[in-house]
């Protein structure tokens, strides 16, 4: 099968372990990733607080080359690219005498990464390629606000109580727990600006881990990865409490439990040191 | 009774602010520019409920939407709450009038920037200004770039100094650095004058 793939600006930077697993993963899967040609920024947080109309054409660009490419799917991991498409997507289709500009069709639709893998490949795709189940590991899911709302953009049924990760981590073999945080903000870019108020968001989220008895949290969102792990020491050091919380993608935990031999190379890229965590389980 | 009577009476009387013909203007542009109804709106405190950064704001969502209406124009382009919306969408998702208030808030933070007043936060209009020009520089996102920039405007390097926060992020972007994820060089790509076009459009 073969999808065109927008990887966006963080997975080829501050989120690259989320690049590297989600294509080794894919090509386990045979699921065919057709970059876009030259595609641009989506504009994240940053265009649409600047300017309605820029943050909608940038993304549109990218559709339009998508639309060009021919594929039906354009599977996007980072979940603000994902909802900034979106956007793009929603507006171009709903008020096109507005954006004349761009001859969009909808003939290309663009798909969170993590709900390509659990609804179009499906979750028996998945367990046939399972060589080493996780057991023993527990885990929360934090799935992240943008591949969720707004609904009506997303077109997400379940956004108050995702499942599809919570699905696929317990076909890998992990004890997913619950917990009432999936859906809850870290703070986004405000690390940037307003970096006490993601202390306070994030370490609210540690806590209701750690209540909820899990070992880890498995994002599915390169800024809620980065808010979680890179910012875990200075978070310690400030609430003067040591958090010892390794932060998965999904995408690793799956390439972990298929045996890829790359396994490594990603989990060297985290801050907190996720290997403690796994030799402890006897997964790596 | 007269516009002019009516504003003076409100004037005079210390009553609270109430919605007239006269700052109707505010409302109706906030309108037409986010394409939402706020109108609909009846202080069930939905969204204010749900925020979760509304322990850090200074007007609480629900708040800025009455203010909106009542045309209190200048108070709420000076907020710092519609600088610390994260956009994280839980007030749009869960409106009972479907009022999607990241999207009026991101109205109000571009008048704001136009208007000219004093802003409610200062970093983060500088922040999303170097977010923005990086992207129109290269088409995509040079994050080694964006932060120099970005810290330069803010130009509170003592402050930061003194703080520590200097030396805790040089030391985070060292670690980045080491694991590949920061780059010391930027990409550019091809078509970065369409990207130039689209600026020029907006």
């Amino acid at each position: 099968m073969k999808v065109s793939y927008y990887p966006g600006c963080s997975l080829h930077g501050t989120a690259l372990e989320y690049a590297e697993s989600a294509e080794v993963v894919c090509k386990i899967l045979d699921i065919g990733l057709e970059e876009l040609d030259d595609w641009n920024c989506c504009g994240a947080s940053s265009a649409h607080s600047t300017d309605t109309e820029l943050a909608i054409s940038l993304a549109a660009r990218n559709l339009e080359i998508a639309e060009k490419a021919g594929l039906k799917d354009l599977v996007i991991p980072c979940a603000a690219c994902f909802q900034r498409t979106k956007v793009a997507e929603y507006e171009l289709l709903n008020h096109p005498d507005s954006h004349k500009n761009f001859s969009y069709k909808g003939d290309v639709k663009a798909k969170d990464l993590l709900n390509f893998i659990c609804e179009d490949v499906g979750l028996d795709s998945v367990i046939k390629k399972i060589k080493k189940p996780l057991k023993e590991l527990k885990a929360v899911c934090y799935y992240g606000c943008l591949t969720m709302r707004p609904p009506r953009i997303t077109g997400e049924k379940n956004y108050e109580n995702p499942q599809n990760m919570d699905k696929l981590l317990t076909a890998l073999g992990v004890e997913v727990l619950s917990w009432p945080y999936k859906t809850d903000c870290c703070g986004g870019s405000l690390i940037l600006t307003r970096p006490d108020i993601v202390r306070v968001l994030v370490k609210k989220l540690y806590e209701m881990a750690l209540l909820a008895g899990a070992e880890c949290i498995v994002a599915g969102c390169p800024l809620c990865h980065g808010n979680l792990d890179q910012r875990q020491e200075e978070i310690s050091r400030e609430f003067g409490k040591e958090y010892d919380l390794p932060i998965f993608y999904y995408t690793e935990l799956m390439g972990l439990a298929m045996g890829s031999n790359e396994t490594t190379k990603w989990l060297g890229r985290h801050l907190v040191d996720p290997k403690k965590l796994l030799t402890l389980k006897n997964l790596i | 009774m007269a516009t002019q009577e009516l504003n003076k009476l409100e004037k005079d009387s210390h009553l609270p602010p109430s919605i007239t013909p006269s700052n109707t203007k505010f409302s109706e542009l906030v309108m037409k520019e986010s394409g939402e109804n706020i109108n609909l709106c009846y202080q069930c405190q939905k969204c204010s409920a749900g925020c979760p950064i509304s322990f850090a704001m200074d007007i609480l969502p629900h708040h800025i939407i009455r203010m909106v209406q009542l045309g209190l124009e200048e108070k709420v382009l000076q907020s710092k709450t519609i600088w610390l919306c994260s956009a994280c969408e839980t007030c749009g998702t869960r409106c009972p009038n479907d009022i999607d208030i990241a999207k009026v808030n991101d109205t109000l933070k571009q008048k704001a920037e136009k208007s000219g007043l004093s802003l409610g936060e200062k970093n983060a209009p500088l922040f999303h200004s170097a977010f923005v020009s990086s992207i129109k520089k290269r088409g995509r996102v040079y994050e080694l770039g964006m932060i120099q920039e970005y810290t330069l405007k803010c130009g509170d390097f003592a402050e930061k100094f003194k703080a520590g926060d200097f030396l805790r992020d040089a030391k985070l972007g060292l670690k980045m650095f080491i694991r590949r994820k920061l780059k010391l060089y930027p990409q550019k790509i091809k078509g970065v004058n369409e990207v130039k076009k689209l600026f020029k459009q907006t």
